[in-house]
């Protein structure tokens, strides 16, 4: 039964959902699934911040390498909270907005979070240039095609792409780098996106109906069986 | 005289940064023709000067905007005054700086034309960025413009593409009130508004899941609702087989936010004073873009040369 319960589960609700497309007074009950998708959804942050709680509280017990880090997270976690649950500094109330300006919410948002986040992504230009340089090198046919369009797009992404090829006559404007770039993105690009978008969603469809029809049961832990 | 002072000491800083840094290239350059490897090291310190430089001497370019941008751009132009128009904030600080530069942008373009804004986000972190587009561009520059009647923020939500399939049939059922708890049907701005069916344009702004590209699945292609799009550089290929049918524009990375700014900026002077970070950082951008550009030489050359010497498979 622990199995087969929620095999038929799966199997009616996408039947159903199928089903209802085509028949018009219940072709709504879709968006009824969806509410009850996000009422689970809500209990996904009380599952996540339990679980965040009882892996680094175990790491501290437990004074693993890099325990105070979880020190650092644990107390982190337990003062966002506390400035977000309690609207503390927020001048409308617990009713108000949880990012009201001048709620400590937003202000460790703001001075801490922010600043934290953009310097952590801002580092992969660094890396960027690294794997560029070792990269991008005509090795062959391919590799020199894939280093042109870097070239172009990169040159077309800044203001001296125009100033290059800006004396290019109109009648031949697509020779400009900018011009070539967005072709890049246009044309060549668009044929490859498209490709990998019809191929994710044949691919969609397919394990749609594993699912339903109870072939993947991975979802069920019977991985390997 | 104190100005011209400060152009100088500028100008000078732009200067020797660029001797600096293109100076070292040339020498990387023909050290490169004896086939010799760069630490990455080095790599990386140019690219700090690359970066660091524009910022301390502002290096600043002539933008103007492309087709592609254009056609966010024109929709909100063309738009009747009055129209109501939702602003989605799907992002994160760390994807910020690229992109919240369109956000400020477009909010400013479209309450300076008379439409009416709904503020929302489907990630957690996009509600507080948007209370800082509210609290740098909204209130400060358009102080005339009133809560619940030019623009409203409902905040944020949980539930990713769940939200966005119900809210294309009904508003009320995910978000029964503002974020200040104030119920929708006591909104002036939401009197008319039962679901994104009934809005003229929806904007949404970020580059991850879900974002511009669920957007467009979920609600702008099947409810038939204009779409403009912002995202970060390195997701703008994927949104270009939705343009220009699902979307009207795109908004790509700094790039786009700059151009979108500059066009801004020419056509209503009373902004020409306005904060334009796209354009500020199009300093930095383009003179990485440019020593990444010499390091893909430089890597060229040793490799071919090491080829010669039989070094290189």
């Amino acid at each position: 039964m622990k199995r087969e319960i929620p095999l038929f589960i799966t199997f009616f609700v996408g039947v159903l959902l199928i089903i209802a497309v085509f028949i018009p007074p219940i072709e709504n009950i879709e968006k009824t699934f969806t509410l009850f998708f996000d009422i689970i959804a809500v209990f996904a942050f009380f599952l996540g911040g339990g679980n965040l709680i009882r892996v680094h509280v175990r790491k501290l017990g437990d004074r693993k390498q890099d325990w105070m880090y979880s020190l650092v997270t644990l107390g982190g976690f337990a003062l966002m909270l506390y400035a977000g649950l309690f609207k503390i500094g927020n001048d409308g109330g617990i009713a108000a907005s949880v990012t009201a300006e001048g709620s400590w919410f937003q202000e460790i948002f703001n001075y801490v979070i922010n600043p934290l986040q953009s310097t952590m992504y801002s580092l992969l230009a660094f890396f960027v240039a690294s794997a560029s340089y070792r990269a991008f090198r005509a090795k062959n046919k391919e590799a020199t095609i894939l280093l042109i369009a870097a070239f172009i797009i990169l040159l077309g992404r800044t203001p001296f792409g125009m100033m290059l090829t800006g004396w290019i006559p109109d009648s031949f404007s697509i020779f400009q780098i900018p011009n070539l770039a967005i072709w890049i993105m246009n044309s060549a690009n668009l044929a490859g996106q498209r490709a990998i978008m019809i191929g994710i969603g044949l691919g969609v469809v397919s394990m749609s109906l594993r699912l339903i029809l109870g072939v993947e049961r991975t979802y069920l832990g019977e991985e390997g069986k | 005289m104190n100005n011209f002072l400060l152009i100088s000491l500028s100008d000078i800083g732009v200067i020797i940064s660029l001797i600096v840094i293109f100076g070292g290239l040339l020498w990387l350059l023909i050290r490169s023709i004896k086939a010799k490897e760069v630490d990455r090291r080095i790599i990386f310190i140019f690219i700090f000067v690359a970066v660091a430089a524009p910022i301390l001497f502002p290096i600043t370019f002539q933008e103007s905007a492309t087709e592609v941008v254009k056609g966010v751009y024109d929709k909100i132009e063309n738009l009747p005054a009055g129209s109501k128009i939702l602003i989605s904030f799907d992002f994160d600080p760390a994807m910020a700086p690229e992109v919240q530069p369109m956000a400020n942008a477009i909010s400013a373009h479209a309450l300076e034309k008379g439409h009416k804004i709904i503020f929302m986000s489907l990630w957690a972190t996009g509600q507080a960025l948007l209370s800082q587009t509210l609290e740098t561009v909204v209130l400060p520059q358009f102080p005339e413009k009133e809560e619940f009647v030019d623009y409203v923020n409902i905040g944020y939500k949980a539930g990713n593409e769940g939200v966005l399939n119900v809210i294309v049939a009904d508003f009320r059922q995910m978000f029964p009130t503002d974020v200040n708890s104030v119920p929708l049907d006591s909104i002036p701005l939401f009197y008319n508004l039962k679901s994104c069916k009934d809005l003229d344009m929806i904007v949404s702004i970020g580059g991850g899941k879900p974002g511009p590209k669920e957007w467009v699945l979920f609600v702008g292609d099947p409810g038939n609702i204009p779409m403009g799009v912002g995202v970060a550089a390195v997701v703008a290929p994927q949104l270009y087989p939705y343009y220009p049918k699902q979307v009207v524009g795109i908004l790509g990375g700094v790039k786009g936010a700059a151009e979108y700014e500059s066009e801004f900026v020419k056509n209503y002077s009373k902004f020409e004073n306005m904060d334009t970070p796209g354009l500020r950082m199009m300093g930095p951008q383009t003179l990485a873009h440019m020593v990444i550009m010499c390091f893909i030489i430089i890597g060229n050359v040793i490799f071919f040369r090491s080829r010669r010497k039989g070094g290189a498979k």
